[in-house]
């Protein structure tokens, strides 16, 4: 295709690409119709709960569940050990991208000793969950409890036990990076800022919980899994290769996803067993994690510290940044994506938006008696950036320069890509310098800061913040998944059908979990084939009905989705122009589609309808000549062929109240101008930015999960667990700069993360601004009234 | 040990229903494993993040809270009744346009909460409409666009009437 005709189709007058249109999914949610995993309930469906470990380390000495199989309404109760002997092998969640990266062996359920709090041990299947809760108190095991590691800091010194004595040590992963010369570019500097980072461990909290339901047929040996699910072929892969089934055996159906953000891109032990007593039963179980569950068993994520430093000249030009991570894991690397990438990730991400080519970053991810964390919306860029933008902040401080000056004397310049950033990664088509200015207008910067001076007189602490930030989106395949050796495809694939009625049919490897990708697909299909938007449905979420795909996660799916489905539809578009050519006996170049009918190119009058090509060439084909055979479907794949990533950049603003009495923060406003490259739908967008922004500063100011010393959950209920709520959070004002990715032909780059990626930087930011006049500083996220009033010396 | 049971009569979206629970089933539970009503939601059974929102005679409750014996005698709304009344058809008409849901978990809910500004209709500010949801969990849009829906129905209501 080429470019003018690339333009022509998604540009042209009433294009769907670069409108708002609703989606049907919200209106089946609006009537309670949504069709979530715990709504499906086959008959004989039989309900799975687990005995789970209450000790974050020890040695199962017996285990007796005699009384559980006597209970009645009781199909089922397995120990860890009886579901061993039914899959292939444990679990060993590195990969190879990741050198010298180590984990133990980890089984489904727990065989012989236990590693966190949480983790199954038997599981009990009956008929309700209620019945099955009852038996499962009569199970009865014996425990020797071991001495746990919970703290990151200590993980490693030579006093600390060793969670898994095979691995020699609790380090699961080490990494240092070095470009140019940091201590050379730090002696020179004429200001140098140190400081440490600590960030609270966080938890997805998808409001509807993990949830599966297994259908094993015993008569084909086919197995059904309705799962609520981002990757349903990932999952495929796994749970077939687990349990020694065939994959094209395997059918993963995940219907509506009510909530996602990362958590449900993995795969858990439990959800394994209940798919194991599927096959042992030939019944469907169902197995729905509560809230607690949730807590203590769903990934964890964020527990980092980091030390930072920056290195500027006086008149505020960064010329080295380097930082030291430390990552608390869990007791084993998740599998089959690590638990690693959120470290690398920080050590990918920080200080990217600027300039400097001096940068050294050092990372250690240790084994804590914990649950096992993983990927979480923005893997590592809310402490990357927080640290990053920190850093950038007090320089200013110190050099006497306002943080956005400053920030605009450092920001890669918009004309000088494609360029590698001091990490050694490849950046282009990004837009830091248009993003600033496009803030500064957008907050009324200068108001702003003579508005904050106004309340300073009158005894009121406002603060004002400004986070810069980069966000790797739409992962390649020469990085880490594929090339790491695990089963999770980076390419993604859509299939494109002319139906007989004219109506047209998408289908394609992304999901959608409310983000709207449906809709986005839709849109890209209309305006590539020139057909009304209600005659094109989207089929998502099944691997028996899409093309192989690697599923939604870290903002691809639109990225590479998109691209895959544009470029089918055109395929669609040449071969339904080529019918008509020879029906209508004019030159395919001279003809159009427009509104689902054929036209002369200019021309919007119908020679010949989609309906009419789709019943001929269906069911008339012998009107057409011998050398032409409808096909009437085309299937595209989309891969990044060298890029590591598609980065985005954008810049974030905050304003807050700060109570300095209390330590309350109040938020008044929050900007986000962002480059998401080429925006399909501007609601959809903006909402994803949004929402992502309010799950960014949930983790800035509330959320934490809290273990004490003996590796014991303090807070695993919403009660307990703060998130933020819509009296707390603030209206958010959304703008994008468009600079279309020149790694496709769509020119879009992912949106879902970029809100979640900076808000804590932002925040953070802004808390330090109010409060910078009485000699606070906040290093620590969740940053609580306490951490504030600690800051200000007052407790 | 068997479940032990009892008889309760309840009208539920304006249909009276007669059925033996358990007694320790709660409300939600009852509506959806045994009425199919599947569009409450459960999402934390500890009444804290308000997705089971349901109307018992008139007042919104989380129906996690409250268990099936408890509605003997009462008149329940769900999600599916209130739609099939139209009582906030253009509620939902504006959350759908103002795409104020993402997963559309917490939606029924939420509808349910922001209805009872409806009922009590008067001009509410952004910080009322925030506050009163402030009870309704929603991990997705960052409420933002909720606020923005339930805001221009109420506004609607007032020019109205």
């Amino acid at each position: 295709m080429n470019k003018e005709n690339e333009l022509y189709l998604l540009d042209r007058p009433n294009s769907y690409v670069g409108r708002t249109l609703s989606r049907e999914a919200a209106k089946r949610a609006v009537a309670g119709r949504g069709r979530y995993t715990d709504d499906i309930s086959p008959n004989r469906t039989l309900h799975a709960t687990f005995v789970r470990s209450p000790y974050g380390h020890a040695k199962i000495l017996s285990i007796d569940v005699d009384a559980a199989k006597k209970h009645p309404g009781v199909a089922l109760v397995m120990t860890g050990v009886e579901l061993s002997e039914m899959c292939t092998g444990p679990w060993v969640g590195t990969l190879v991208c990741f050198e010298g990266m180590k984990s133990a062996p980890q089984y489904a359920m727990a065989v012989d000793r236990t590693c966190w709090q949480g983790e199954p041990i038997v599981m009990v299947v009956a008929s309700s969950r209620a019945v099955a809760e009852d038996a499962a108190e009569l199970v009865s095991v014996e425990y020797e409890e071991l001495a746990v590691v919970v703290d990151k800091e200590t993980a490693l010194d030579p006093k600390t036990p060793v969670i898994h004595p095979e691995l020699g040590d609790n380090l699961a992963f080490e990494k240092t990076i070095e470009t140019g010369d940091v201590e050379t570019a730090t002696s020179e500097a004429d200001i140098v800022i140190e400081d440490t980072f600590t960030f609270g461990r966080h938890t997805a909290v998808s409001l509807e919980p993990r949830a599966l339901l297994a259908e094993y047929d015993p008569g084909t040996e086919r197995l059904t899994i309705h799962t609520s699910s981002q990757c349903p072929h990932m999952i495929q892969a796994v749970f077939a290769r687990t349990l020694g089934i065939p994959e094209h055996n395997v059918r993963i159906v995940a219907a509506d996803v009510g909530g996602s953000f990362g958590l449900k891109i993995h795969t858990f032990g439990d959800e394994v067993a209940t798919t194991a007593a599927s096959i042992k039963l030939g019944r469907p179980v169902k197995f729905i994690a509560d809230r607690l569950e949730s807590f203590a068993t769903d990934i964890h994520a964020r527990e980092n510290r980091v030390k930072g430093r920056i290195a500027v000249t006086k008149d505020g030009i960064i010329t080295s940044m380097d930082i030291d991570i430390r990552s608390g894991a869990g007791a084993y690397s998740q599998y089959p994506r690590t638990s690693v990438f959120e470290a690398n990730q920080i050590l990918n991400i920080t200080g990217g938006p600027y300039a400097h080519e001096n940068y050294r970053a050092t990372t250690q991810v240790v084994y804590l008696n914990k649950v096992p964390t993983s990927q979480y919306r923005a893997v590592g860029h809310p402490i990357g950036n927080s640290v990053g933008e920190s850093l950038v902040d007090q320089a200013a401080a110190a050099c006497g320069i306002d943080p956005m000056e400053f920030r605009r004397r450092n920001v890669m310049h918009d004309d000088s890509y494609p360029r590698t950033s001091a990490a050694g990664i490849e950046m282009q088509d990004l837009s830091h310098q248009k993003c600033l200015e496009t803030l500064v207008d957008r907050m009324n910067y200068d108001e702003l800061r003579q508005e904050q001076s106004k309340y300073r007189e009158k005894g009121i602490q406002r603060g004002i913040g400004i986070a810069a930030f980069i966000k790797g989106t739409a992962p390649g395949p020469s990085g880490y998944y594929g090339a790491g050796g695990a089963p999770i495809a980076t390419q993604d694939a859509c299939t494109v059908k002319l139906e007989p009625s004219g109506g047209v049919l998408c289908m394609v490897g992304v999901t959608d979990q409310g983000q709207g990708v449906d809709t986005v697909m839709g849109q890209i299909t209309a305006a590539t084939l020139g057909v009304p938007i209600e005659s094109v449905r989207v089929i998502e979420g099944d691997t028996d009905a899409v093309p192989y795909g690697g599923g939604t996660y870290a903002s691809r799916a639109t990225a590479i989705g998109g691209e895959a489905t544009y470029q089918a539809a055109q395929k669609l578009r040449e071969e339904i122009l080529e019918i008509a050519g020879s029906l209508l006996q004019t030159d395919t170049d001279k003809l159009d589609i427009i509104d689902g009918n054929i036209v002369d190119k200019g021309d919007t009058t119908s020679r010949i309808s989609l309906a009419e090509i789709g019943r001929i060439g269906h069911f008339q084909v012998s009107e057409l000549p011998n050398h032409i055979q409808p096909v009437l479907s085309a299937t595209h794949r989309f891969r990044l062929r060298d890029a590591l990533y598609i980065f985005t950049n954008g810049i974030q603003g905050a304003y807050v109240e700060v109570d300095v009495d209390t330590g309350f923060i109040k938020l008044l406003n929050h900007w986000v101008i962002e480059d998401c490259g080429r925006v399909i739908n501007p609601q959809l967008a903006d909402e994803q930015v949004r929402g992502g922004c309010v799950q960014g500063l949930g983790g800035a100011l509330y959320e934490e999960c809290v273990y004490d010393d003996a590796g014991q959950l303090q807070n695993a209920t919403l009660a307990d667990y703060l998130t933020p709520m819509a009296g707390e959070m603030p209206d958010i004002e959304v703008a994008h700069i468009q600079t279309h990715t020149s790694v496709s032909e769509l020119g879009a780059k992912g949106v879902g993360e970029s809100g979640t990626g900076a808000a804590p930087a932002v925040v953070m930011n802004a808390v330090n601004d109010a409060i910078r006049p009485f000699g606070g500083k906040v290093t620590c996220q969740p940053m609580s009234p306490q951490i504030i009033l600690q800051a200000l010396g007052k407790i | 040990m068997d479940e032990i049971s009892m008889e309760i009569s309840l009208t539920v979206n304006g249909e009276k229903i007669t059925k033996t629970v358990p007694v320790r089933q709660h409300l939600v539970d009852f509506l959806r494993i045994e009425l199919g009503l599947t569009g409450s939601h459960l999402g934390c059974e500890h009444g804290i993040c308000g997705a089971c929102s349901i109307r018992v005679d008139g007042a919104v409750v989380r129906g996690c809270l409250m268990l099936a014996v408890q509605a003997d005698g009462t008149e329940v709304f769900t999600i599916e009744g209130l739609t099939e009344t139209g009582e906030i058809a253009d509620l939902q008409n504006n959350f759908v346009e103002r795409n104020a849901m993402q997963c559309g978990y917490c939606t029924p809910g939420m509808l349910v909460t922001a209805a009872e500004l409806l009922r009590d209709l008067k001009p509410r500010s952004r910080e009322d409409i925030r506050n009163h949801l402030s009870g309704n969990f929603c991990r997705c849009t960052g409420y933002h666009a909720i606020v923005d829906a339930v805001e221009k129905t109420i506004n609607k209501r007032l020019e109205d009437s």
